[in-house]
């Protein structure tokens, strides 16, 4: 007795619960909102705990740089510039090799091997990021320092990014790490956009004369390009939010330097050190205030690439 | 007619009946007598205390030691760091507090205010910090002085051959390489021990960078734990960093000597770092909120520190109360044969004296 209402009859509230649908859409509706809830109360602790420090710097906060507990003089700005920039740069390594091996497993490789190997790269997506620390510095510094980086600053270095001594922990270093670790997010998601898309587009593109690779270049990849996006958000978020093995090999030093290869400091890593320990009310409140930084930061970004998304999807008029 | 069996029974079952009444008032009678050795705390207490990550191994010991000796009393520790167990015993939320750095007279008055009652402090162990290296080519313990140690932390001494770190180390090949400093990332009591004992030796690195679990570092790259540090040392030629005796022990570690107060070099040990205890006492203050940083005395570790127990003075829960008294004293006396295979260094028998003497500031 599902659906159909006489026309012109309206029924009421619990008549329409007693219907599947209603009570479907109640309880999905409520799922959305708890999340949604969840959020806005994170906000709302953030802000009211951060308090303290935000009557006491203001907007200087975002733009200094010294970071005292014993004076108490707080400033997020190194914090800032090494997440921004560690995440972008995990972003530079890890979505070419992310997409390119997405696309070989889906579109290139046999299909057994693209099974074995789409298996152990789901894996790594598993392995907790304290591992991740951990190979970082007893295995990535010392191959990093011994092999990487000289030959690297033998041929680019007369770039000031590429300059001054390297101890092993680094931003480099971190960006690395960090590229190991989202590499999986983007294979797994954007192999599985890429296995969706048509048989007919593929098809059609053939007959036209297309290589294999013209197929998948010009035809499934742009088709599969907002799952793609959508798996490299979800990359960046969760760079931007790493905390323990970032903090293992990036050097926690709140410093901002041009040179890739200086140690830093990102936001995530200076809660995870300092929280525990800080018993000022104004330090613990400053931290707070990082944690919301953190926060606006991630809106900010994901906001302007999605932005850049909606430019793009209108030049090409797509789908 | 009564046969036998008849009176066997019968007696049988007045003999169990008797040895059964006699077995029950035996065990009675020994269970009043062993409740009576025992001291008081026959209904079950549980106490609870958070705080300083260092003292953990030690309180975990002496919870289990001491529930074996008392069975009624239950102790539950939580390491989640000392300021975390000043700002949890300064509201309430636990019996005691445990912390590598004494409180401030702000946190103290904080605590007041919030409770009603003054925080006293009870050390209850020792630790030190050590200065660990990696100089490729040297293999002997290096002396350091500690200016030398307070210029290569602030950054003016940046090569090893510098001469306040050779005229310490003669005869020993230092390299003219640049020394790469490595400190705690994470607000620590190491790193509290390590600022303190510079501070007192050098009046710059008190006005520049002070002291606190976590500061403003001139130089150098951050370790996340005992681990990080000694990781970074282990991995980078030419690096110094500061690790826990205690780690540096267990790991089998090589660590420098620092030149105490008295001018000697001193390798750091259960039995130096005692010392340092005992060469502080005379000028210790009546509530023990006392660094013992390059404390006087020709044997004194200089970078070492007390642990201490925070304990409300007057609380509300008096059972509580008096089983937490009860468990300090014993910790700061028999419990303190727990420290060495944990490797603590004991408190000096001077300090315990001290202290069994201030347990009358407890209003109970």
């Amino acid at each position: 007795m599902m659906g159909v209402k006489d026309a012109g009859e309206k029924l009421s509230l619990m008549a329409r619960l007693k219907k599947g649908d209603e009570v479907a859409y109640l309880i999905t509706f409520a799922s959305a909102l708890s999340i949604i809830l969840v959020t806005c109360l994170l906000v709302e602790h953030l802000w009211v705990d951060s308090a303290l420090s935000r009557q006491a710097f203001g907007w200087k906060f975002l733009a200094t740089s010294t970071w005292d507990p014993v004076t108490d003089v707080y400033g997020a700005l190194p914090f800032i510039y090494g997440t921004v920039l560690t995440a972008f740069l995990a972003l530079v390594w890890g979505v070419p090799v992310g997409i390119g091996a997405a696309i070989f497993l889906a579109e290139l490789a046999p299909r057994r091997v693209s099974n074995v190997l789409t298996f152990m790269i789901e894996l790594l997506a598993a392995v907790p990021s304290v591992i991740y620390g951990l190979l970082g510095i007893f295995v990535m510094l010392p191959i990093l320092t011994k092999y990487v980086v000289p030959v690297i600053q033998k041929l680019f270095g007369f770039l000031p990014i590429f300059k001054g001594e390297f101890y092993g922990v680094s931003y480099f270093s971190a960006s690395c790490v960090l590229a190991i670790m989202i590499v999986p997010f983007i294979v797994s998601i954007s192999r599985e956009v890429l296995l969706a898309v048509p048989q007919a587009q593929r098809e059609a593109m053939m007959a036209l004369g297309a290589t294999k690779w013209d197929v998948t270049w010009k035809s499934v990849v742009p088709y599969a390009q907002r799952g793609m996006i959508g798996s490299v958000f979800l990359a960046l978020a969760r760079a931007l939010g790493e905390t323990m093995a970032v903090t293992m090999v990036i050097g926690n030093v709140p410093q901002i330097r041009a040179s890739l290869f200086a140690p830093g400091y990102t936001i995530a890593a200076v809660i995870a050190n300092e929280f525990t320990e800080a018993s000022g009310n104004l330090y613990i409140s400053a931290l707070i205030e990082l944690a919301l930084v953190l926060f606006a930061v991630t809106m900010i970004i994901n906001a302007l690439a999605r932005l850049l998304m909606l430019g793009m999807k209108s030049q090409e008029g797509g789908h | 007619m009564r046969t036998r069996i008849d009176y066997l029974r019968t007696h049988c079952g007045v003999a169990i009946l008797v040895r059964t009444l006699m077995i029950r008032r035996l065990l009675l009678l020994a269970a009043f007598t062993v409740s009576a050795t025992v001291p008081s705390f026959s209904q079950q207490v549980n106490l609870t205390g958070a705080g300083s990550t260092f003292a953990y191994p030690l309180y975990s010991a002496w919870g289990s030691e001491y529930a074996k000796l008392h069975p009624g009393i239950q102790i539950n520790y939580q390491s989640i760091g000392s300021g975390g167990g000043i700002r949890q015993v300064s509201s309430g939320t636990v019996d005691f507090g445990g912390t590598d750095g004494p409180m401030t007279d702000v946190q103290l008055a904080d605590a007041q205010k919030n409770l009603g009652t003054d925080i006293l402090h009870f050390p209850i162990a020792l630790g030190a910090d050590v200065p660990v290296y990696n100089i490729p080519g040297v293999k002997v313990d290096l002396n350091f002085t500690a200016n030398a140690l307070a210029g290569i932390y602030l950054g003016k001494i940046t090569k090893w051959n510098d001469p306040e770190i050779a005229k310490a180390n003669p005869g020993v090949n230092l390299p003219a390489n640049d020394i790469i400093v490595c400190h705690r990332s994470d607000g620590s009591g190491t790193t509290f021990i390590w600022v303190d004992f510079l501070s007192k030796i050098s009046p710059e690195w008190k006005t520049k960078v002070g002291v606190a679990t976590s500061v403003n570092w001139p130089v150098g790259v951050g370790g996340k734990g005992n681990e990080g540090v000694a990781g970074f040392v282990r991995q980078t030629p030419n690096s110094i960093g500061y690790v826990e005796l205690i780690y540096a022990v267990q790991n089998k570690m090589s660590y420098g000597q620092v030149q105490n107060a008295a001018g000697k070099f001193i390798k750091a040990s259960l039995n130096s770092v005692t010392a340092a205890a005992a060469g502080a006492v005379k000028n210790m203050p009546n509530d023990f909120r006392v660094s013992i940083t390059n404390a006087p005395g020709a044997g004194a570790y200089p970078i070492s520190s007390f642990t201490w127990m925070l304990i409300p003075r007057n609380p509300k829960d008096k059972t509580k109360a008096a089983a937490l008294k009860a468990f300090l004293i014993w910790g700061i006396t028999a419990g303190q044969k727990e420290c060495e295979p944990l490797t603590y260094a004991p408190l000096a028998k001077s300090v315990v004296d001290k202290e069994l003497a201030a347990l009358k500031y407890l209003h109970y």
